[in-house]
């Protein structure tokens, strides 16, 4: 029997048995499909990422205390922080200009104005903040170094709190209240967009002197530096981390680069990707063992049909290869349909939801492959048992 | 083995218009059935000469049927030889068996043994599928089968839209499709009324006597089996009676002897 006839053999029987085929493919859709959603999302939210990352600049350079181990992120990032304002002036000496280091701590807050309130994150920064992270001010102005070296009170917002305690009305010289203590806006800076669905934008500047006596401390969480280009990036690295250590002979720093980050989140999204899609395969895997179970069902009902194909001349071979082109066609029919029922999610996901989704082009490929796959692996067992059914025996049964 | 033994006895195993066509010496057939071990047939030789007619009576679990099957290669026998169209039945393997019956034997069960959804323009093309036939060549070998039986109007209509007698028709277009040697039929009218049996047992006659297809059928009636040149009876698994190997003149085994015979036995 040649492989179009089998396949025509196939279809029909699976076509005689309309519901029956379409509840055991359904078990098939499901997986391919929740694979393929998986995978999308976990490569909308790399390449979402990516691009925030990348919105840094590749020439910013992060100098945060302790040893930062990107190959295992999360281990000994926690060091106390030793770092003062005043180093500040050690770094502006490595990049040879103070205007390229700005210092940052950072903490969360309630604020207010009028009836209106939230809670927003407050960055205490210094004047040279627009310039190191590209940040540009769209109402008003930044605070200067005055206001920082003598503790002002005055506030930049970002523009989505702008929006909320303001909405809409021009914010420069009103008054808010954070954590208890009354600001003057000064300025609002420029959009920065969502990520996630949630705002970049929900932030509170204020001069940092001013952040330290606010929550009662007196470190600095980070510095960042701005090379002047990014060729310059891996020895700046190199010459910040080492004015540190001479400064606190005992203390570990790191420099955090924009690639060091996008590599460190590729290997975390790749992993929790990974993950997410075994789990989603498990239902793959459970579709599976369902054709499997209705192979077997099928077999036994056909059990005359193919005692009787046998007594006309069928092979072993050729009832065997019956049942596996069938077992592989309810498989592959199943995986083209969960692959457009995947990729419609997909893209129903990425316009409705606020997650991001991107289809990669060989998911639905690598997908259809493991669906003929699964046929195969689960339809060999079946159709070896109907290739070795003893054809009088099975015309006997009745 | 008992090949050895009967190697002297059969010189005949050429090809198609000389021998017989198939040719059973002492066999055997047991079932074990998880201890208790069943003899259907007790070491029986026989042989179908081309383009005869033989009616195999007994009654019932005699081994009829069982010997149907080894003579139409769907089983293999548990000693003895059987050669069909020349060669030893246990010396082929599985494909090489379904080759030989695909092309040698012709089947026709009691129950017709349709395939219910496939028209019988499908189910007459079957054997042919796995001969590797091209579809449009099998349509038309399977259309000309089914004008042979009288069915040239019911070639797209599927089995529980035809009566018994034309779904048994249809199934002898199957058996005929592939031109066997052989026909085997196990009780072809035992599922259908006396019009539609005799209609069946005309077309078996018909075909052996003008196309010279060699035609064993099993059978309950005496009528239909008093019309074969040749009748076997079985009985517990052995052959009682073959007017094959009697002298020409003695009495054929009618209604009245089969009577008789029964009697004498119980
Ligand atoms: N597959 C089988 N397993 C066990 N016993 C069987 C099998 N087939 C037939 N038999 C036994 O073999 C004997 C002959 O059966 P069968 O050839 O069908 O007789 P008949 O066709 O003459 O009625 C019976 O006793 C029957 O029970
Ligand atoms: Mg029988």
């Amino acid at each position: 029997m040649k492989g179009l006839e089998a396949f025509r053999v196939a279809f029909d029987a699976l076509r005689g048995n309309r519901l029956r085929s379409l509840l055991t493919m359904l078990g098939i859709i499901i997986g391919i499909a929740a694979v393929i959603v998986v995978v999308s999302i976990g490569a909308g939210a790399r390449e979402q990422i990516e691009s925030q990352v990348e919105g840094l600049g590749s020439n910013l350079v992060l100098v945060v205390p302790g040893q930062l181990d990107t190959a295992n992120p999360g281990q000994g990032a926690a060091a106390a922080s030793p770092m003062q304002l005043s180093d500040a002036a050690v770094l502006g000496a490595v990049v040879g200009d103070d205007g390229a280091v700005t210092a940052r701590v950072s903490s969360a807050a309630q604020v207010r104005a009028g009836s209106r309130e939230g809670y927003v994150t407050v960055q205490g920064s210094d004047q040279n903040l627009p310039y190191v992270f590209t940040r540009p001010v769209d109402q008003g102005e930044f605070f200067t170094q005055g206001d920082v070296e003598t503790r002002q009170r005055v506030a930049v917002l970002g523009s989505a709190t702008s929006a909320n305690l303001f909405a809409g009305a021009d914010p420069v010289g009103r008054q808010i209240t954070l954590a208890g203590t009354r600001f003057r806006v000064v300025g609002v800076l420029a959009e920065q967009g969502e990520s996630f669905g949630v705002s970049q934008d929900n932030e509170v500047h204020i001069p940092i002197t001013t952040a330290q006596r606010l929550f009662g401390i007196d470190r600095v969480d980070a510095f960042a530096v701005k090379a002047p280009s990014a060729a310059d990036v891996p020895a700046l690295s190199r010459g910040l981390r080492q004015a540190l250590r001479e400064e606190y002979p005992d203390q570990e720093f790191s420099a955090v680069t924009q690639t060091q980050i996008l590599g460190v989140i590729g290997d975390i999204l790749g992993l929790l990707t990974a993950v997410l899609a075994a789990i989603a395969g498990i239902s793959l895997l459970v579709g599976g063992v369902g054709v499997s179970n209705i192979m077997l069902v099928s077999v036994r009902e056909r059990t005359k049909e193919i005692g009787l194909r046998k007594a006309l001349g069928a092979r072993q071979r050729d009832v065997l290869t019956q049942f596996l082109v069938e077992a592989v066609l309810l498989t592959s029919v199943g995986g083209v349909i969960g692959i457009v029922v995947g990729v419609g999610g997909s893209l129903l996901v990425n316009s409705l939801s606020p997650l991001p989704a991107k289809v990669e082009w060989w998911s639905p490929v690598v997908a259809f492959v493991v669906s003929a796959a699964v046929g195969i692996f689960f339809g060999v067992f079946p159709a070896r048992r109907a290739g070795r059914l003893d054809p009088v025996v099975a015309l006997r049964t009745d | 083995m008992t090949a050895a033994d009967t190697e002297g006895s059969t010189g005949t195993t050429g090809g198609p218009g000389r021998g017989p066509a198939i040719e059973a010496v002492d066999v055997t057939r047991s079932y074990d059935l998880g201890g208790t071990v069943v003899d259907a047939l007790q070491g029986v030789s026989f042989v179908v000469a081309e383009g005869e007619y033989a009616a195999i009576v007994g009654p019932s679990g005699s081994g009829k049927s069982t010997l149907m099957h080894l003579l139409g290669c769907l089983d293999r026998p548990s000693s003895g030889v059987l050669r069909v169209g020349g060669r030893d039945v246990l010396e082929l393997d599985d494909a090489e068996l379904a080759d030989l019956r695909n092309r040698e034997i012709g089947f026709v069960f009691q129950s017709f043994q349709l395939l219910p959804r496939s028209t019988a323009l499908d189910n007459v093309g079957l054997p042919l599928l796995y001969r590797g036939t091209r579809r449009s060549e099998r349509r038309e070998l399977a259309e000309a089968s089914l004008r042979a039986v009288g069915l040239g109007h019911r070639l797209t209509h599927r089995p529980n839209q035809m009566s018994g007698g034309e779904q048994q028709r249809v199934a002898i277009a199957r058996a005929l499709v592939g031109s066997p040697r052989i026909l085997l039929a196990d009780e072809p009218t035992g599922n259908l009324d006396t019009r539609n049996g005799a209609e069946v047992m005309r077309i078996l006659e018909e075909l052996n006597a003008e196309q010279g297809v060699a035609v064993v059928l099993v059978t309950h009636d005496d009528e239909v089996a008093g019309r074969a040149r040749r009748q076997v009876r079985v009985r517990d698994g052995l052959v009682e009676r073959d007017t094959a190997l009697e002298p020409p003149g003695t009495p054929r085994v009618t209604a009245t002897a089969r009577h008789a015979a029964a009697e004498q036995g119980a």
